[in-house]
């Protein structure tokens, strides 16, 4: 019945690919709290535990079960969303994740925005005046970009914009302590101090954010940038374009109609390796501003070897990362008709 | 109505600039056809992307003027420019997928030109452009508005470019190799509309192809180009019967005709008689009953459907068939890269079909069957020279190394025609021709009984290829090889081949001697192939 | 290649010479490059202090002549640090991406070539990897093994491996059905030397790009890593605590301890994602004349 349906088969099948990624996700993320060196029971109990601890926590975490059994008990627990106790905040990590989330989200889309708004155009322009110094620019952004070590870029711009100019605030988190936390609505500060109507707050955090977002987005915006140009390029020499020219079409139809939508679908695709790295990359930043994410959380319960909190910023990180691939991909079923057609 | 006066157009590459188009001239009347026939790299596109203004990026008119009813197109602002194109002259396209916008609807594209041009407000630019593809005969043209490219076959695709480039009812069209990548059938019907749209239209057109014989049969006058120059003019008789300039004479020549023969292709001061070669009443192969089944995503697919013939001994054997026919699905079986599905392939009576093509590698035979590849490009290393890919199978199968390995290759390239100079070059710096008989020395390398010559031709130049054809022609008689020539050309294979199969849908639809099967087909099928090749006039009668 | 080195019209060093001469820019990343391995293997002969002594007397002095980048919080030669931890951070790097290297092209190029459920299993592996955010997952990776270097390189490999498998297996594809692999197998080859001789070298090309591109960003990673406090451990002198440890000094101004050690490593990642396409260009006898 569905086959009368090809694109819509093509999305479920999409979806239905996710599951295993899932799967396997779980898997490794199960693999490494078990692979520890020595005794897990050892770390998850933490530095501090004596025997009893230790034993306590081997028969909570079911360690002393054959391994198969632990996966099922590990898998069950994931299922209730318990991933275990932080022996840092002493809170479930579940609950410190989804409090500390919003954080993150906030700068990295805010650095993803702010990337894609710089380099699309960028890469647009580069590619339609090449030889010209866009294109330069557009070269040396790139290449400057990705050897550009985000934790270096954020030191730089807080002693030039902190230290030197002043203009910046204390690089401290999310909002300076002057200003009152808005209501939690979303937990975005940006959007819920805008739907609050309180704009003296809203600026006082757009300016916290604007430097580790800026740091996140230089880092990101070379891989934008790249496969835009290149795409572009692409799209530019192919045939269809010189029948749009032969055509008469204005050069704006041609650039934006015919070359943009077909130069979009590599970029679409490249956003998913962006996310990767910007998430990533938002760990580091997290650290260099103290931003209360769950980036410098893991940071955090690193240093005190808090195992459990740290396996559980992978998983979520993990499971985070296939549900925006997941949306990247059906963006891209929505711009490109062949999907689910392939084998015609 | 469109004047050419010493138009030339360089570009400028990294490693300066390359003339492209060195000062040509001409004139296209109202309602004339003109046909602009080179081989590549003759500068026969450049000259019409010059005339419409959309040379590709670092490309540029030097000199010249171009006159178009009165309005000088090399100086005309970029706005009147776009106001000609597509108006006033149009422009349609060699592979015709490619020229169409991959992810948007065909109904779209032609609304975009017919908006642009201001023939059609948002209001009634559905209805228009469904008229458009009305106009170029596609059947079922309100279903046909919303489908993409990629669901339409070559030759509709075509048809859509066409309904994109005759939307605005321009005065001229130039259609450069319209017909370039599609079936010999497709490309029929294609040039048999455009043809017929331009009478009833009144139009002019420039035809841009390769093909002398196309021109030929289609337009009112033929220009041959040659390195970014015209070398001659003229209407089709005169050209083909009185050729003037040794260019066109080479090219008249080697275009294949009825009734002609395969030395006749060369040049008069290159016909060496044809040695003699001899056919056995032996088989060398027989195939019985040979069927392939692919599992393609949406079902079997049925590739070969049982077929069975023979070769003997010193035969040629032409498979004709337009693509998709399984002539190719067949030729990779008979040469062990392919296993068949069922069925048998004797060779000296023996059934190798059954050694899975994985472990025919080191059958013994390995080296008595051989394949000269389609695309000689495609079938050389990019990281082997020459000589490497010579010395392959002697070196693999024959275990020859040192100076003796040396003195074979060299040897193999005499016999091939290949300078010895050219060995130790890498394909990319090779000439088509000279990739093609790279190719040839390595199939020939070890003596094979049987070589399978898939459209060894296909992607050369005319010229080229009448010289491969006669290599290959001299190569049976000296090695006493026997062929199966795989083409979609019933003219080609017909020049090397004294018995002819016609391959369709899988199936062997007629088979028989060459002679009878140009002369009098008895299958509809065979009958259209014939007829949709195109017909030159026939040459001047008396060879000096 | 196994076969002889046969006469060609242009000998592998005149080549090279030339691809350094048409593109000056490559010829400035071989130069950087040499003097990055000239700090990997003499530094620590050459440095002028010792980079882990201390000078209680000398501490956070800003650069001068005696001390070119300066001195630290416990009063350690900056420059002399900086150089030493190039043969560390090098030796990372080329690990790890050798190791990804060899791994990545025997998985890819079979999945490539054979396909099947080879190349099904192969790819859901691959999507299970990138299904994580690389850096994190290797964070994870060191956090679980243990936090030492060989660890550091593993997960390294281990993130980077699914973009050789995949390049490999993306190139050996299109090549698996090309012409000459087809003549490759009349001329008497068995899939496994068609594979290794003639399809896999002519993937080389891209696969140099992604190798020096991958060695800027293993430096990054490992950098990134040993920032938040895995795999190297103070003192050893590494760009990425020398960072780490100077962004406590960068409020109150004392912008040498990170700045340094910083460019150095931008400098590094900077050549290596300058090399590439001078890399392919040498591998590519396409590009001979």
């Amino acid at each position: 019945m569905l086959s009368a349906y090809p694109r819509l088969r093509a999305v479920l099948l999409r979806c239905a690919q996710a599951i295993p990624v899932v799967i396997g996700v779980v898997v490794i993320s199960f693999l490494l709290t078990r692979a520890l060196p020595g005794d897990p029971a050892v770390y998850f109990a933490g530095v501090m535990a004596d025997e009893a601890s230790i034993e306590e926590t081997r028969i909570a975490m079911g360690l002393d079960k054959p391994m198969t059994q632990q996966f099922v008990i590990y898998v069950g627990e994931l299922l209730r969303g318990d991933l275990g106790m932080s022996l840092t905040s002493g809170r479930p990590v579940a609950t410190d994740l989804a409090n500390r989330l919003p954080a993150s989200l906030e700068l990295t889309l805010t650095a993803l925005i702010l990337a894609s708004a710089i380099a699309i155009p960028l890469g647009i322009l580069a590619a339609t005046r090449p030889g010209t110094w866009v294109d330069h620019l557009c070269r040396v952004v790139v290449t400057a970009g990705v050897s550009l070590p985000t934790f270096f870029t954020g030191i730089v711009l807080i002693f030039v914009f902190y230290y030197l100019l002043g203009i910046a605030p204390s690089p401290l988190g999310r909002l300076d302590f002057i200003y009152i936390e808005p209501d939690h609505i979303t937990g975005f500060y940006l959007i819920d101090a805008a739907l609050t109507g309180d704009w003296e707050t809203w600026r006082g955090a757009a300016k916290q954010l604007i430097l580790p977002a800026g740091t996140l987005a230089l880092f990101t915006l070379a891989p934008l940038a790249r496969m835009t140009r290149a795409s572009m390029l692409g799209a530019l020499s192919s045939d269809f374009i010189r029948t749009a020219r032969a055509a008469g079409l204005t050069n704006r139809k041609v650039l934006y109609g015919y070359a943009f939508r077909n130069a979009l679908l590599p970029v679409v695709t490249t956003l998913g390796m962006v996310f990767s790295f910007a998430l990533g990359a938002n760990v580091l930043v997290e650290k260099v501003f103290a931003w209360p994410g769950i980036g410098s959380y893991a940071v955090e319960a690193l240093v005190v070897s808090d195992y459990a909190a740290v396996q559980g910023f992978v998983l979520a990180m993990a499971l985070l990362f296939v549900v925006l691939n997941l949306v990247i991909d059906l963006l891209y079923t929505a711009i490109d008709p062949r999907i689910g057609f392939e084998a015609s | 109505m469109l004047s050419v006066r010493d138009l030339a157009v360089s570009f400028q590459t990294r490693n300066g600039e390359v003339r492209a188009v060195r000062g040509i001239t001409l004139e296209l009347g109202k309602g004339e056809i003109l046909g602009i026939v080179g081989e590549s790299g003759s500068g026969k596109s450049v000259t019409s992307y010059a005339l419409m203004r959309i040379l590709d990026a670092g490309g540029s008119i030097t000199a010249g003027e171009v006159t178009y009813s009165g309005i000088d197109l090399r100086r005309a602002a970029e706005r009147d420019m776009r106001d000609i194109r597509g108006r006033e002259i149009s422009m349609i396209f060699q592979n015709p997928r490619a020229a169409l916008n991959p992810i948007r609807k065909v109904g779209h594209q032609i609304e975009d030109v017919l908006r642009q041009h201001g023939r059609a407000t948002r209001a009634d630019a559905r209805q228009k452009a469904i008229e458009a593809l009305k106009a170029v005969r596609i059947k079922d043209a309100e279903a046909r508005y919303d489908a993409y490219p990629f669901e339409l076959s070559g030759g509709m695709c075509q048809r859509v470019v066409c309904a994109i480039a005759l939307a605005c009812d321009p005065r001229l069209l130039i259609a450069d190799e319209p017909t370039t990548g599609l079936d010999i059938t497709t490309q029929k019907a294609v040039m048999d509309l455009v043809r017929d749209l331009i009478r009833d239209r009144g139009m002019s057109s420039i035809l841009i192809t390769h093909d002398l014989g196309l021109a030929a049969q289609y337009c009112d006058r033929i220009v041959v180009m040659k390195d970014g120059r015209i070398v001659e003019q003229g209407d089709p008789v005169q050209i083909f019967s009185a050729p003037q300039h040794a260019y066109t004479r080479k090219l008249v020549d080697a275009t294949p005709r009825e009734g002609e023969s395969i030395r006749s292709l060369l040049p008069p001061d290159e016909r060496h008689p044809t040695l003699p070669h001899k056919v056995h009443n032996r088989p060398l192969i027989e195939v019985k009953d040979l069927t392939k089944t692919y599992q393609g995503k949406s079902g079997p697919v049925h590739a070969v459907r049982g077929i069975s013939f023979r070769v003997d001994q010193g035969q040629s054997v032409g498979l004709v068939g337009e693509s998709g026919c399984g002539k190719s699905t067949t030729s990779e079986i008979l040469v062990r890269l392919l296993d068949p599905t069922s069925g048998a392939v004797l060779f000296d009576g023996h059934d190798i079909a059954g050694i899975p093509a994985r472990r025919f590698v080191r059958d013994t035979r390995r080296k008595d069957i051989q394949m000269v590849f389609q695309d000689a490009t495609d079938s050389l290393n990019p990281r082997h020279s020459a000589r490497q890919s010579i010395a392959e199978p002697l070196r693999r199968l024959a275990g020859m190394r040192g100076a003796k390995l040396t003195a074979r290759v060299e040897e193999l390239a005499v016999l091939v025609g290949l300078p010895l100079a050219l060995l130790d070059r890498f394909p990319h710096q090779l000439s088509g021709g000279q990739k093609a008989r790279v190719g040839i020395a390595r199939a020939v390398a070890l003596e094979p009984r049987f070589l399978i010559l898939d459209e060894p031709t296909a992607a050369l130049d005319v010229s080229i290829q009448a010289l491969v054809l006669n290599l290959l022609v001299d190569l049976r008689a000296k090695l006493g090889l026997s062929y199966l020539f795989v083409s979609h050309d019933l003219h080609v294979v017909r020049l090397l081949c004294d018995y002819v199969i016609v391959m369709k849908d899988g199936q062997i639809v007629e088979e028989g001697p060459a002679d009878r099967i140009m002369r009098n087909p008895t299958h509809p099928y065979t009958q259209e192939l014939l007829d949709a090749a195109p017909k030159p006039p026939a040459r001047r009668v008396a060879a000096e | 290649m196994t076969d002889a080195p046969l006469p060609r019209t242009q000998g592998t060093w005149a080549h090279l010479v030339y691809v350094l001469r048409a593109n000056p820019v490559t010829l400035l990343a071989f130069g950087m490059f040499a003097f990055l391995i000239f700090c990997a293997v003499f530094g620590p002969a050459v440095v002028p202090y010792d980079p882990l002594a201390t000078n209680a007397a000398k501490s956070l002095q800003p650069p001068s002549w005696e001390h070119w980048f300066g001195t630290d919080q416990i009063g350690r030669d900056v420059f002399s640090r900086v150089i030493v931890a190039t043969r560390l951070d090098l030796m990372i790097s080329v690990a790890a991406v050798a190791l990804s290297f060899v791994v990545g092209s025997i998985l890819g190029a079979v999945a490539g070539y054979w396909g099947g459920w080879l190349d099904s299993v192969l790819n859901r592996f691959l999507d299970t990897i990138m299904a994580f955010p690389l850096f994190v997952l290797a964070m994870g990776i060191v956090a679980a093994l243990g936090n030492t270097i060989e660890n550091i390189i593993y997960a390294t490999a281990i993130i980077n491996t699914p973009f050789y498998a995949r390049l490999v297996r993306a190139e050996v594809n299109i090549r698996r059905n090309a012409g000459f692999a087809q003549a490759a197998k009349l001329c008497g080859n068995s899939d496994l030397r068609v594979l290794a001789f003639h399809i896999f070298p002519n993937a080389l090309p891209p696969m140099m790009v992604q190798v020096s591109l991958n060695l800027g960003w293993a430096i990054l990673n490992a950098a990134g890593l040993s920032f938040i406090g895995l795999g190297v451990r103070p003192p050893t002198p590494e760009w990425g605590i020398m960072v780490a440890e100077g962004a406590n000094f960068i409020v109150s101004g004392e912008w040498w301890l990170a700045v340094f050690p910083g460019l150095w490593l931008m400098l590094a990642v900077f050549t290596f994602n300058l090399l590439g396409d001078g890399l392919r260009d040498i591998v590519d006898p396409r590009k001979r004349t």
